[in-house]
This record gives C-alpha cells, structure tokens and sequence, in this order.
C-alpha cells in the first residue's frame, strides 16, 4: 500500500520555501556529522560558512566559484524545465575549454584584443556541439540523453587527457599533463591586485538576466515548459519535439562550454587535468535548488559556491576531509527533493475498517 | 428496447443478499459517498443510477474491497462483513465486471483467466470449464486465443467468464455497454436475466436509462454522492427517471436548418496508416467529407481506428499532403500547428494532458493552441492579450471556475471541455474536430456543449464528431458514418439510419457498397 497520497492543491508558498527547509535540515543533520566527528558545529559552521566571507578575497572566491555555476545552472534549467536531462554539461564543460583553449594556445604571442573573444566564441562553439551530439541521438536513434550526456561526459574527459598529455603538452612542463600557461590577451584580467575575480563573472551576470527574460516570456520557453509538463499537449498544440531536443541540449552545452573558457582563460591560466572540480555536476543541484528559476539559481549558486568554499576552509582548519564538501552538496539535493515530495504529497492515514 | 423485463422472482422478503448501511467515503477534495443505502436481493437486477461523478464507481469498489469506506457497513447474507480486498469480496462471491479491462494481450483468454483465479489451477482442465461455462450462459469464446485479436465484447466475455467461474452471488457490472454495439446489448442482457433466474444478484451500473428500464428490477438513484431515491424503473418514465439523476428536466437541443452553401470544407481521401502501437489499429483507405453548416458523426466503439483518426485529421500525424484536404489545400503533411493556421481546430478526447497542460493556468492554456490569436508578438508571450482571451472565453462559454488564472486540473471536466471547445471555436476554424464531446460531462454542460455546436456549425462551419454515444450523435449530427476495424463507411443522413443498422455495421458488416476496396489507396 502506497504510504502517500497526492495534495489536492499543492501549497505555491511551501514549493517556495522547500530550498529553505532544505538548507535548514542540511545544517541539521551537517551538526550531527560534526559532533559525531569531535568538533564543535557551531565553530565548525563558523569555519564553513562565515570564515570564508571575512575577507576580500573570500568574496571574490565567491563569485569565482558561483559564476561557472551560475552560467551551467541556467542553461541545464531550460532543459530541465523541457525533461530533457543534460547530467553531462562536465563533459561540455571541458570541451569548451578546450576549444577556448585550442585558441589560446594557436595564438599564444599575438598580443591582440581579438584572442579572448574569439577564445570566448570558440569555448561556447565548441560546449554547444558537445551538447549537439547527444541531441542527434535522441531525435534520430531516441537514445536517451540521460546516458549519452553522461557517457560523452567521460569521453571528454579522456579528450582532454589526451590533449594535454599529447599534442598541446607544454614542451618545458617537465612532461606535467598541462599546456603552456597562456598569455595576458588570453586571460580575463583580474580586477584587484592579488584577487582572482574578473569579468567572466559578468557572462554569467548577463546570461542570467538573458535567461530570466527568456524564460518568463518567450513563446520558445513556453513551448519547452509545456513539452516537459504534458507532452502529448505539445504534439496536439503542434510544438515540435525534436526542436525541444536540440534547443535543451545545445544551449545548456553552450553556457557550460564558455563556463569552461572562463575557467582556463581565468583562474587556471592553462589546460590541465583539474579545470573544474566538478562545476558541471554540481550545477545540477544548484538548478534544482533554484527551483529551475533564473533568479532562484543566482542565489542556489552563491550558496553552492559557498560550500565549496567552506569546503575547503574546513579541510586547512579543521583538518576535515576533501569529502566533506560533497557531503554537503548530496545532503542539499537529497533534502531538496524530499522536501519537494512532500510538496506535492502528504502521508495517508492508515485505512481503518469499515467499522469499529 | 423498450420490453419490459421478467417478474421477479426472487423473495422481496427475507434477507437480502447484500445490505449497505450509511457508507461514506472521503477524498482530499470531495464526499464521493455520503450515508449510502443500498439493498439487493437475491436473483435481483438492481441498477445503480448517476451521473458521472455520482458516486457509484467508488460505492461498487468498496462493495468490492478495492476501497475502504470511511464509515457505515456491511451486511452480506444477513451477516455483518468487513471487505479489505477484491480476494475476500471473491472468497465472499462477490464478482466484479470493470469498465476498462485488465487482460493481458499477449496471453490466451484462458491463461488470463488462470491469473485471476486464487486457487491453484490445471490449465487443460480449466479451458474445459471455460468452454462449458462459456456456451451455458451464450458468452461463446474460444480459451485459446490470444487476446489481443478479441474484439472489445469478446473481451468483456473474458471478463464476465472470469467472474461466473467463481461462481458468485453477487455480480457488479460498472457500464459494461459502453464498449459494446447494440446487438452486443442485446445478447448481454439476455446473459444477465439468465444468471439472475438462477438465483445470482446484479448490480447494474449505467446512466443509460434506456438500458436500466429494459433490463433491472428496481435502482437506486445517486447524486453528488448521496441517495435520492429509490425507483422500479418500468414503472418510471425515461424523464423522471432522469429528474431523480438530474434534479430537473432533460434538456433538449434545438436543431434549425443551415441556409448558407454546403461547400465541402474537409475532406479526406484514400487514408491510410499503419499504427505505431503493436496494438493499435490500421486505417484502410479513409475517405469522408464534411461540408459547411453540418455536422458529420461517426460512431463506433473506440479501439476501432479513432485514435489513428484522429491524430490523422488533427496533424499529430501527419502523411501524404493530399490525404487531408482542407478548403481545397492539401494539409495531410502539415503538423497541428500548421493545420489550425489554416483553419483546422481540434478537440482531443483527452482534455488533461493533450488539451490543456494541468498545472498551467486557463490563461496559460489559451496560448497553448491559440497562440495565433494575437497571444504572441515577435516570439515573446503576451500575458495581457492571454488573459484577456481566457476571460472572454470564460465569460461566452459560461465556464464556471476562479478565473483566467486558475490552473486547469483544477476544473471539472464539463468545464474544462467547456473552456477548450470555447477556445477552439474562437479561433473562427473553417473546420473542426471533436472527439467524445460530452465523455464524463455533466448532463447540464453536456446539452449547452451540444448546442454549441449545433450552432456553430449552422454558422457555417464543418464539424466532425467522433463519438461512442450513439444517442448523442443522432441527436446533433445531419449525416453518420461508422468507423469499424480501421474502416470507414459511407456517412448516411440520419433520417435514413437508425440505432440497429449503425449497430450492424459497429460489428464491421459493412454492405457490399458500403465498402471501399483500398484500391485506390495511397502508395
């Protein structure tokens, strides 16, 4: 017997408030995990969660970590609105850099200020075609996304292994997997002394409020909400499926593309083995925790980056491990989504009998 | 139709077969039983009458353990029972015939049988009793086959079978004629008064008061999940009968003449296609007409090719341009969206989930197929123009929910049907298709839906009706086809037909000039 039955009317407030709910019995359980490790929550929350934001340079951490995840964020939402799951925008991730980085590398010493747009384009290219593949297989072989994004996640992977430890290896690199550091015209400025944030986080400041109007108003997103919520409405209203395929994938394969330029051509400087640590998954929850909303996703974002950034605090500070960030983010998502359950459902009451 | 059944002869005295006493059911939204009576003698006919939404498919499921009541009891042969699943209603003798069938079609009829059965079984033994069974009570079947080359009565036997095996005492039947021709009536009526001479109770669930008057003993009247009274229904005219259904008169459409040309507006020639479903039916050779100012029906038993058809003329499926031809184009290739641009509207038969999207709002819902209606400029949505659309649709088609804002899953189905075919109808079609107009709709939004579109086609517009209500299109159609087993026949005005000849081609015995030899079918 099924222990829940769905809610007549779903509380619009409680959808809202579930992130919230979510985060709150995240630090919950996030206390139990640190008492049972010996330390004290409220100094640990206090290494995770303030320390980091008590500098400048914890703020522009920040927005270096929250604008990859912001930009994927965004575009994985139009798909997720449509059903179509991109869980591979890692893979684009990567391909994009290494396009943007191809660039970077064929016109190491040319000191123009075209390089790091064309970079830019090149990275958005080549994301988008990396999404591109996946979208040909649905609508010509339906084969479901879901995999193929995933499986061309690790095929990238393995593309760029081979790139850095092949024909882009930097020659004086002591035979390290890495090309050679790039140029200033290939690199986005930073804009502090001594801090790493710079003006890619603009892209995904523009992306944002691009997406916010695209979605809340456009005939296109309309389209690709009512094929994710009632297909059959969509081929009776004559919306075309395929096209909700392709729009999903190349646009989310498009902003993870130029979040992996924005990574070689800022904060890493180069190509090698650890341009993301993990962006393009963890962009999944931040979607999700943004209730697939442009605005909601900037603030799941920064919460995301924030975890990160905790993350890493806590492992100099409080000699926690690595794991303790994606121990985080997993309780973020699992707590989300049943919060999200309980939304839409509530528990039944047991069936009594007929009589007493 | 209209002979009367036999005396009763069961004991109106004595202990009722089964005794229901003040049964009451809650959902999250709505009452679907509240303080039920309902007694049933032995060898006794009873019908149980309503509307959809009445009550009564909830009152049989917990007659049948499928679900528990909230309070009231049950009394079966004088003793107080409790029924917490269908096992024990069987264990008890209850059977129970449901609406939608629930066989496997890829097994035999008697291996779908076996599944059934709660005790153990050996199947060559049990074919012999399915075989036996089967012809006594004139439901002739053979156990071998494999069910999915049975028609929809022939299932229905399966189902009926399945339940005389156990030999029950008490046998529900949830609107068992809506599958079946009016032949097939007939022979199942004649099934039923035989198994109750024999002593077995029947419950007869229908809102077809013709079916109830020829066939049960006495019914009980439900409304908004309540009682309202108790009838002998030969004693009973169909008009009262639906007073106690309704609580008021039925209502009558109005069907003037059309004055304007009666040029052919959509045609369709030499249709044909294989289905995408393993189980689905192929269209053979499809050729009709509708004309301006009337309205074509075609009745048949769905499962015979309408929803091949219908995606067909809508442009959910699309084939050869000159197949459907609309005003003269060729639009057999076009996609639904492309149709309803030049003039093509449609009504689906599902109306949560292909007609509106159930979480969006009606004003939401109206760009969905309207969106050529102004509701969108240069690619960007118009919420104004939407809401404005919506409201203006609420208001002419006397839609009663909260508002353009309401979500569409919250409505009833009448008035969601009310809200589509009022959104279909204002994007002034030169053509339209409907499909189960009236299926699941209140008696009330039912007659306004069929004058509304009396009325819209003696404006001048052709409309196509796609129908399991036999009754409904003779009274809104000027000429009838029948779609059987993936054929079409040749549409008939209605005054030179009636319910048994329909009825005969329903089976698929099409006259000889009534069928087309796909000769000339499309490559």
């Amino acid at each position: 017997m099924p222990l829940l039955e769905p809610r007549p009317t779903p509380s619009a407030q409680m959808r809202l408030l579930a992130p919230l709910i979510a985060i709150g019995l995240t630090l919950a359980v996030g206390s139990l995990l640190f008492l049972s490790l010996g330390k004290n929550p409220v100094e640990a929350f206090g290494v995770f969660f303030v320390q980091p934001l008590s500098s400048g340079n914890g703020w522009s951490e920040l927005m270096v970590k929250a604008g990859p995840l912001i930009l994927i964020a965004q575009g994985l939402a139009i798909g997720f609105r449509a059903r179509i799951y991109n869980i591979g925008a890692e893979g684009q991730l990567i391909m994009g850099a290494l396009a943007g980085g191809g660039v970077a590398i064929a016109f190491d010493g040319v000191d123009a200020w075209w390089v790091l747009p064309l970079m830019v384009i090149a990275g958005a290219i080549g994301g988008a075609l990396w999404g591109a593949i996946p979208a040909l297989l649905r609508t010509r072989f339906n084969a479901q996304e879901t995999l193929t994004t995933l499986m061309l996640a690790y095929v990238a992977t393995f593309a760029l292994s081979y790139m850095v430890n092949g024909p882009w290896r930097d020659p004086e690199g002591m035979n390290f997997p890495q090309s050679i550091m790039f140029g200033d015209p290939a690199l986005f400025a930073p804009w502090f002394e001594g801090m790493r944030v710079n003006a890619a986080i603009l892209i995904a400041a523009v992306a944002s409020v691009a997406f916010w109007i695209f979605t809340s108003r456009s005939f296109l997103a309309y389209q690709l909400t009512v094929g994710g919520l009632a297909p059959a409405a969509a081929r009776y209203a004559g919306f075309s499926a395929n096209r909700t395929v392709w729009v999903s994938l190349v646009l989310s394969g498009l902003t993870a593309g130029l979040a992996g330029v924005g990574e070689v051509a800022g904060p890493v400087g180069q190509l090698n083995l650890n341009i993301s640590p993990g962006y393009g998954f963890a962009a999944i929850i931040v979607a999700y925790l943004g209730r697939l909303n442009a605005i909601g996703i900037v603030l799941a974002g920064l919460l995301m980056a924030l975890l990160y950034l905790g993350g890493e605090a806590a492992q100099v500070a409080l000699q926690l491990p690595a794991a303790i960030t994606g121990l985080f983010q997993g309780m973020l998502l699992f707590f989300l989504l049943g919060a999200d359950v309980f939304v839409d459902y509530r528990l039944k009451s047991r069936p009594k009998p007929a009589y007493a | 139709m209209s002979t009367s059944p036999p005396p009763f002869s069961g004991p109106p005295e004595g202990t009722p077969r089964l005794e229901l006493t003040g049964i009451t059911k809650r959902y999250p939204s709505v009452v679907a039983n509240d303080g039920v009576y309902l007694k049933v003698g032995p060898g006794e006919i009873h019908a149980v009458l309503g509307e959809n939404g009445a009550g009564k498919s909830t009152l049989m499921k917990i007659i049948y353990g499928a679900v528990q009541a909230d309070a009231g009891q049950i009394q079966w042969n004088g003793r107080e029972v409790v029924i917490a699943n269908p096992s024990e209603a069987r264990r008890l003798g209850i059977g129970m015939v449901f609406q939608h069938f629930s066989l496997f079609e890829t097994l035999t009829v008697v291996e779908n049988i076996a599944l059934a059965l709660d005790e153990p079984f050996d199947l060559k033994g049990l074919a012999a009793r399915v075989k036996e069974v089967s012809t006594r009570y004139g439901l002739p079947l053979d156990p071998d086959r494999l069910v999915y080359s049975l028609s929809v009565g022939e299932r229905q036997r399966v189902e009926i079978v399945r339940c005389l095996l156990q030999e029950p005492q008490l046998l529900i039947l949830d609107e068992p004629t809506s599958v079946l021709t009016p032949q097939a009536v007939q022979k199942l009526f004649e099934t039923l008064r035989r198994l109750a001479s024999e002593g077995v109770s029947i419950l007869y669930i229908s809102h077809k008061l013709h079916e109830i008057q020829s066939l049960c003993h006495s019914a009980t009247v439900m409304r908004g999940g309540k009682v309202t009274g108790t009838a002998t229904p030969a004693k009973e005219t169909p008009a009262s009968l639906a007073r106690m259904m309704i609580g008021r008169e039925l209502p009558v459409c109005d069907v003037p003449a059309f004055t304007g040309e009666a040029t052919p507006a959509l045609t369709v020639r030499g249709l044909s296609h294989e289905p995408d479903d393993p189980f689905g039916t192929r269209l053979k050779d499809i050729a009709l007409e509708v004309r301006r100012g009337e309205i074509l029906g075609i009745a048949g038993i769905s499962g015979n090719g309408q929803a091949e058809l219908l995606s067909a003329l809508s442009g959910e499926t699309t084939g050869p341009a000159d197949t459907v031809i609309l005003s003269g184009k060729p639009v057999g290739h076009l996609d639904a969206g492309r149709r309803r641009k030049q003039g093509l509207t449609f009504v689906p038969e599902e109306r949560l989930g292909r007609g509106a999207v159930p979480p969006m709002s009606l004003a939401e819902n109206a760009t969905l197929s309207a969106h050529g209606m102004g509701l969108v400029k240069k690619g960007f949505l118009r919420p104004k123009a939407a809401w404005a659309f919506a409201k203006t649709c609420i208001e002419r088609f006397d839609v009663r929910c909260g508002g353009p804002g309401a979500a569409a899953r919250s409505l009833s189905g009448g008035n969601l049907q009310k809200f589509i075919v009022g959104r279909e109808i204002m994007q002034k079609p030169i053509a339209m298709v409907v499909a189960q107009p009236t299926w699941g709709v209140d008696v009330g939004a039912a007659a306004f839906l069929r004058q509304t579109l009396i009325d819209l086609s003696r404006e001048g517009v052709a409309i196509l009706v796609i129908s399991e209500e036999l009754e409904e299109l003779f009274e809104i159609c000027d000429r009838i086809a029948v779609l059987a087993e993936g054929r079409l026949s040749e549409a008939v005005p209605k005054a030179q037909t009636n319910a048994e000849k329909i009825g005969m081609q329903m089976s698929g015995l099409f006259s000889a000039a009534d069928t087309r030899e796909p000769a000339h079918a499309a490559a």
